[in-house]
């Protein structure tokens, strides 16, 4: 280390610098560009949700024009409120996105009333009618890559029994369970998935303890949805299992384990709003697309997957590409025999029904509550 | 005074060297109090901006930021109060019961009782005067709170159980009932993917301090804080709960009724941390649900520490740990640095201020002559 740098003239300097400084606007940003703000819930390099957000924002960073600031680790709390204000007063921040579904009500909601100006995007958010409208809430059909994962899932394992280690029986987790198991019965109807919640978003512990036990019933395929998938790839290709990743591609954790995965595609749906934005046009309040909006992406498939599996597998993605594939189509009894859609009705993406889901389809052990 | 001068004390000590009036010479004792904490927090500061500087960043950046983001403007400022206004009360929950000698950890536990009791209390009295609602959860969350951490005290004292442990076992107990409740009894069926309760309506939100962002809680915090202080070194039950926790017997011996004192105490401990989370149902968050357990328990441990365990100086660490808090954001975005360095910062702090406690009555500089 060199501290040759921090003489005594340099700190008077650097003194008399934070006197002027202090007395000028702290807005940096030059007038022509357009600063982006990015709020994360947790660290930015977690493998998981908040990266695939980071890796948006950093596909920001390429663009002319565009300043990017970002902040990890934001609480659910007022701290989010007062980062999106500092975004907006210190940095000049015109378009945010708060990235955690936690951060919509009522803190986002809050400062759109307040800023009325800056434009507010929100990742998994129910925008309706009532709310402000420089509030957009936009997601992708994920259940579409998972359904894919699930279709190699089902060729690949042996055992027949995969595994899934999930957060909170909500509905968007619920229906990524569903449509894995879904897509793997379609590859081998024998197959069954043991579903473990462990209560909330970021518990490596449980996590872990989750992965082994799956794996010591004698499951050989292991998946996720959690915030950071780190632990349960890590340790479930520790243990020898495959694993089908989620949020991003993990492959690089578990090169000999990694089958595919399900991803977001931020780095193609951001810079698609930023220049809407800047060009001065509305960005949808309601935004939702899948594959074939490529708001979401099917991981490369591991060397290890054949070609019978990746044949099939792109032949369904091919299909939800195109739009002509309904993933939930009847009929669908849950795992209590209760037929859940009944025969004929065909509930595709943007049915609001599948918002609202609450059971698990045949062929899933666990349980809801 | 010139009797005094001989004392050998005095003659090496810096005291001496400055030739301090007899004012500091009387206040000296008190002096000590605020100059060595202060020292700490310099030297953390310093330690810090090594630390930052191994980085490649410039300390003098750091600290520049740091003042502008904590307290450089007026909004880094009620960014600050805001942030420091749960942490006044949840670290009033480990500073009262710290006077009788006990650690409790498990603020943030009474914190969650208390959200959820204050929130059940306005789901149940619907169509009642918004004052009368928010002062029933006011109760309620208070209550719910004081029982709790009161449970850890009565665990202690007719069960010897380690309160530090029990207190922070309760944590994880509060958060499973706060998780059961919010997905499943009290869960409003419109919360699809963020399980919550009810909202207990905008009528019945605590506004903010008049021409501040801060809300209510900002003030409430002070006025439970010099209330604590009055009641600690002020009265005679504070009196009595400082003999108990400074030698058990010798209070039992002159008749003191210590389990009666143990579980007052923390009663009020935890009534002030069910206060914050009331606080933050009514004033922020509007319902509850895991958004509640944000840590601000915990954070106020390590505030409760670098006070002293003393419930005025609670209200100035509180202020200076919400204005890290505040300025951390700054850190990230203008210096690129990760959030795990605020921990960093914090961290060091608490280490340097626990590493400062030898010096007091060392300092011959605050004894004055003849001390």
């Amino acid at each position: 280390m060199n501290f040759d740098h921090i003489s005594r003239r340099g700190v008077l300097k650097g003194t008399a610098a934070l006197t002027i400084g202090s007395a000028l606007p702290l807005r940096s940003a030059l007038a022509k560009d357009t600063t982006v703000g990015f709020i994360y819930v947790g660290s930015r390099d977690d493998y998981g949700y908040n990266q695939a957000h980071a890796a948006g924002a950093a596909a920001l960073k390429k663009m002319a024009g565009i300043k990017v600031v970002e902040e990890e680790k934001v609480p659910e709390t007022e701290a989010v409120e007062k980062t999106m204000e500092s975004m907006i007063n210190l940095d000049g921040a015109t378009l945010l996105f708060p990235t955690s579904f936690g951060y919509f009500n009522p803190h986002v909601l809050k400062m759109a009333v307040k800023y009325p100006k800056v434009r507010f995007e929100h990742c998994g958010g129910l925008w309706t009618e009532k709310d402000p409208k420089n509030v957009g809430s936009y997601f992708g059909y994920i259940d579409e890559a998972q359904h894919v994962s699930g279709v190699v899932a089902g060729h690949m394992t042996k055992s027949g029994k995969l595994g899934f280690v999930a957060a909170k029986p909500i509905p968007q987790v619920l229906r990524n369970i569903n449509a894995f198991t879904m897509g793997a019965k379609l590859a081998n109807p024998k197959v069954t998935l043991q579903v473990i919640f462990t209560g909330d978003w970021s518990m490596p512990v449980k996590e872990a303890e989750a992965t082994n036990s799956l794996i010591d019933q004698g499951v050989d395929v292991v998946t996720c949805h959690v915030d950071g998938p780190k632990t349960v790839v890590e340790n479930a290709a520790r243990r020898g299992a495959m694993v089908c990743g989620y949020h991003v591609n993990q492959a690089v954790l578990a090169p000999k384990a990694y089958l595919t995965g399900a991803e977001w595609n931020w780095e193609v749906l951001y810079p698609r709003f930023v220049k809407m934005f800047t060009a001065g046009e509305t960005i949808p309040n309601f935004y939702r697309g899948g594959l074939k909006e490529q708001l979401v992406k099917v991981s490369p498939y591991g060397a290890m997957v054949p070609e019978a599996a990746r044949k099939q597998a792109d032949e369904i993605k091919a299909g939800l590409t195109a739009g002509t594939y309904v993933i939930f189509k009847g009929p669908v009894t849950d795992n209590k025999g209760k037929t859940v859609i009944a025969s004929g009705v065909s509930r595709g993406q943007t049915d609001p029904e599948l918002e609202k889901m609450d059971y698990l389809v045949a062929g899933v052990i666990g349980a809801t509550s | 005074m010139k009797a005094d001068v001989g004392a050998p004390v005095a003659k090496t000590g810096i005291g001496e060297l400055l030739r301090l009036p007899p004012f500091s010479r009387k206040f000296g004792g008190a002096a000590e109090y605020v100059v060595i904490p202060a020292l700490a927090l310099a030297a953390s500061l310093i330690l810090f901006g090594i630390f930052v500087a191994l980085f490649g960043k410039n300390p003098i950046d750091l600290y520049f930021y740091m003042y502008q983001g904590a307290f450089g403007t007026w909004f880094s400022w009620q960014n600050t109060l805001t942030r420091a206004a749960p942490l006044i009360l949840t670290a009033l929950c480990t500073a009262l019961p710290a006077q009788l000698g006990m650690v409790i950890i498990g603020g943030e536990g009474a914190l969650l009782i208390g959200a959820l009791c204050s929130t059940s209390a306005a789901l149940a009295m619907p169509g009642t005067p918004p004052l009368a609602v928010d002062l029933a959860m006011a109760a309620a969350g208070m209550a719910g709170g004081g029982l709790w951490i009161m449970l850890a005290g009565a665990l202690r004292q007719y069960r010897g159980v380690n309160e530090t442990i029990s207190s922070l076992l309760l944590v994880y107990i509060a958060l499973a009932i706060l998780n059961y409740l919010v997905e499943g009894p009290m869960r409003d069926p419109a919360s699809l993917n963020k399980p919550s309760t009810r909202e207990i309506g905008a009528a019945n939100m605590i506004g903010n301090i008049p021409g501040t962002e801060v809300h209510w809680g900002f003030v409430f915090g002070i006025v439970a804080a010099l209330i604590s202080y009055i009641l600690i070194y002020h009265t005679v039950f504070g009196f009595a709960a400082r003999i108990a926790g400074g030698n058990i017997r010798a209070a039992k011996v002159v008749g003191l009724s210590v389990s009666k004192l143990i579980l007052i105490v923390c009663f009020l401990a935890g009534a002030a941390a069910g206060l914050a989370g009331m606080m933050e149902v009514a004033a922020v968050q509007g319902r509850a649900n895991a958004n509640l357990a944000a840590g601000y328990g915990f954070a106020g441990i390590l505030v409760a520490f670098l006070a002293r365990q003393n419930p005025l100086a609670v209200i100035p660490v509180a202020i200076l740990l919400g204005g890290i808090g505040a300025s951390g954001g700054l850190l990230q975005r203008r210096l690129g640095l990760p959030d795990a360095s605020v921990l960093v910062l914090q961290g060091v702090i608490f280490v340097m201020v626990l590493a400062s406690d030898t010096l007091y009555g060392r300092l011959s500089f605050f004894k004055g002559k003849g001390a």
